[in-house]
């Protein structure tokens, strides 16, 4: 048995990497820089704790486990309806506009749930079951990672690819451009409002603090130093990111500071991150 | 009624700090075309500043006018090489770079100061020390007029007034302004492109600098944080205004500060920040050039 530190950790990572490689379907392969996946991901995880707590018969086993997965379910959906409310107006904006604005809801949804007496507002919600185990956190992370694979590497993704390299010229070739990217929003946001859930049954509570522009901050930071267009970049990242702040635990005034040096670095010497666009699976891809 | 000019009064003093942060994003903006994510940090640096530069004058029971000029002249100088620094070391490697590089770079500066600043002045609050002493100058109906909101009104128009003249009535200004319009075109008829886009982060990094001194007379607990939501804020005030536009970030300084001011006064200060933020999408949504912007039309 693996010591339950280390496996809290693991666990962690898995989630982190169900967020990060959902943004980079939006801020890698669509090219459109959202700056709200906490958001997101906290509507997911408020919706998944409050069906949880308040729906949730207590019954045997195996209920238990089919109302986590419709939990989950619910605050994926939660999260990608607000994906459509706050990406059709929005993604007509471009560039930091879109990352300014995605930055302003993410701020909204958190001051609201704050707001909110019913889940615990400024105190947090508490007793959330804890049923996020290895299974479900890796067998979620599997699906995310299939299926936005197939959705990247099909026609829409190529579209999406399109328009990540340019614009207006993918619009000039008929392609709706506003539909696209409406769409790898949404996905992008139903996979972190099911990342939001794992992570609340994983850590049993929620404060509104967790979704801060910081958070989001940090699921950027991954998509960026793993490859923006890499689903195994984002993975390997986000596990690097997640690990390395423990493991400089002991010069804990210092680590956010090596943290930030660290980012810098790389984005001055190495902009493309890690992968870059490839994948472990697709090797090839992206070489000129 | 006594609220709503109590309200405005609060509204003015910070819109003009907005104000003063919100044109250091737009000119930055304007030349460079980059969210300078770390100028609500350089801002928090001023603050601090002032705080040391304060100290060091030496605590007294009531402070001469001439002190507050020091502190404020010290934070806007230390902030001034802050920016300049910030500039040559992590955006100008990466002037070819694609937007989102500089974006990402600007964001790990910004965390950098916050985490040094931590490490460095220690996460707990400061307190400001009083610099003028606060008594009513006049009254409005049952309003009084302290002497602090109407000093940081006064200095911030000033500094705005001496920028204005900086931007249209000199050979800077008007190098600045061809830089922002064109920079390929400015270097073509000869204007040192580099050395305009340092002097716009010397100048914007100077204002906020200003602006944290003015900000610790205000609400004297100031910590290595305050500068992010302070920022974004401000960066919400450059957009609103129009981004670019230095008379447009002046306009959103204000409709930001006296806007949120309302909204903790009426309904609740928990709402204040969400408030400012639904104002941006609003703006966003129904005029993305901003107040005063100029609509651009992308050609390929």
């Amino acid at each position: 048995m693996i010591d339950p530190y280390f496996q809290l950790i693991l666990l962690r990572c898995g989630v982190a990497a169900i967020m990060a490689v959902s943004l980079n379907l939006i801020n890698g392969f669509t090219g459109q820089f959202s700056l709200g996946h906490a958001g997101f991901m906290a509507i997911g995880a408020y919706v998944s704790a409050a069906v949880s707590v308040f729906l949730a018969p207590h019954a045997g086993e195996f209920v238990t486990q089919v109302w986590f997965l419709i939990a989950l379910l619910s605050g994926g959906i939660a999260a990608g309806l607000m994906g459509l409310l706050v990406g059709l107006p929005t993604l007509r904006l471009r560039g930091d506009y879109l990352a300014i604005a995605t930055l302003g809801f993410a701020v909204i949804i958190r001051v609201v749930i704050l707001n909110l007496d019913v889940v615990g507002g400024a105190r947090g919600m508490t007793d959330i079951p804890e049923l996020s185990n290895g299974y479900w956190i890796f067998g979620t992370l599997a699906i995310t990672v299939w299926i936005i694979n197939n959705l990247v590497y099909s026609i829409k993704g190529y579209a999406l690819t399109a328009i990540s390299e340019d614009e207006i010229a993918t619009a000039s070739i008929g392609i709706s451009t506003t539909k696209y990217k409406v769409m790898a929003f949404v996905v992008g946001a139903f996979f972190a409002g099911i990342g939001g859930g794992l992570y609340a049954h994983l850590e049993s509570y929620l404060n509104t603090n967790s979704f801060t522009f910081l958070r989001s901050f940090e699921f950027v930071a991954m998509v960026v130093l793993g490859g923006m267009g890499s689903i195994t970049g984002s993975i390997v990242a986000a596990f690097i990111l997640t690990i390395l702040p423990e493991a400089l635990r002991g010069f804990d005034q210092y680590r956010m500071i090596i943290y930030s040096l660290m980012l810098i670095v790389l984005m001055l010497t190495r902009p493309t991150g890690i992968f870059g666009r490839r994948e472990l699976w697709r090797w090839n891809r992206g070489k000129t | 009624m006594e609220i709503f000019l109590q309200q405005l009064v609060n509204g003015i003093s910070w819109g003009s700090v907005y104000a003063l942060i919100a044109i250091g994003y737009t000119m930055v903006y304007g030349v460079l075309k980059l969210i300078n994510f770390a100028h609500g940090d350089v801002y928090m640096i001023g603050a601090m500043t002032g705080y040391y530069v304060a100290l060091t004058l030496g605590v007294t029971e009531s402070h001469p006018l001439w002190h507050l000029g020091v502190v404020i002249l010290g934070a806007m100088v230390v902030c001034a090489l802050l920016g300049v620094a910030i500039e040559k070391i992590a955006y100008k490697p990466l002037r070819k770079a694609p937007r989102i590089t500089a974006l990402i770079t600007a964001i790990g500066v910004s965390f950098f100061l916050e985490y040094a600043g931590q490490l460095i002045f220690g996460a707990d609050p400061k307190f400001f020390p009083q610099l003028i002493e606060s008594r009513p100058l006049f009254h409005i109906g049952d309003v009084a007029i302290t002497t602090i909101p109407a000093i940081i009104v006064v200095v911030s128009l000033i500094l705005m007034g001496i920028l204005r003249h900086i931007v249209m009535h000199t050979n800077v200004g008007r190098a600045m302004r061809a830089v922002a319009f064109s920079p390929d075109a400015a270097q073509m008829v000869g204007v040192p492109v580099d050395r305009i886009i340092s002097i716009t982060f010397i100048i914007g990094s100077a204002l906020a600098g200003a602006a944290g001194v003015l900000v610790g007379l205000n609400t004297p607990k100031i910590d290595p944080l305050m500068g992010i939501m302070a920022g974004l804020k401000a960066f919400v005030a450059a957009v609103i205004g129009g981004i670019g536009n230095v008379p447009g970030a002046l306009i959103g300084g204000f409709f930001i500060g006296i806007s949120e001011s309302m909204v903790s006064g009426y309904l609740s200060s928990t709402y204040r920040d969400a408030f400012s933020f639904l104002l941006l999408i609003i703006i966003l949504l129904v005029r993305p050039e901003g107040l005063l912007g100029k609509r651009s039309v992308e050609k390929v």
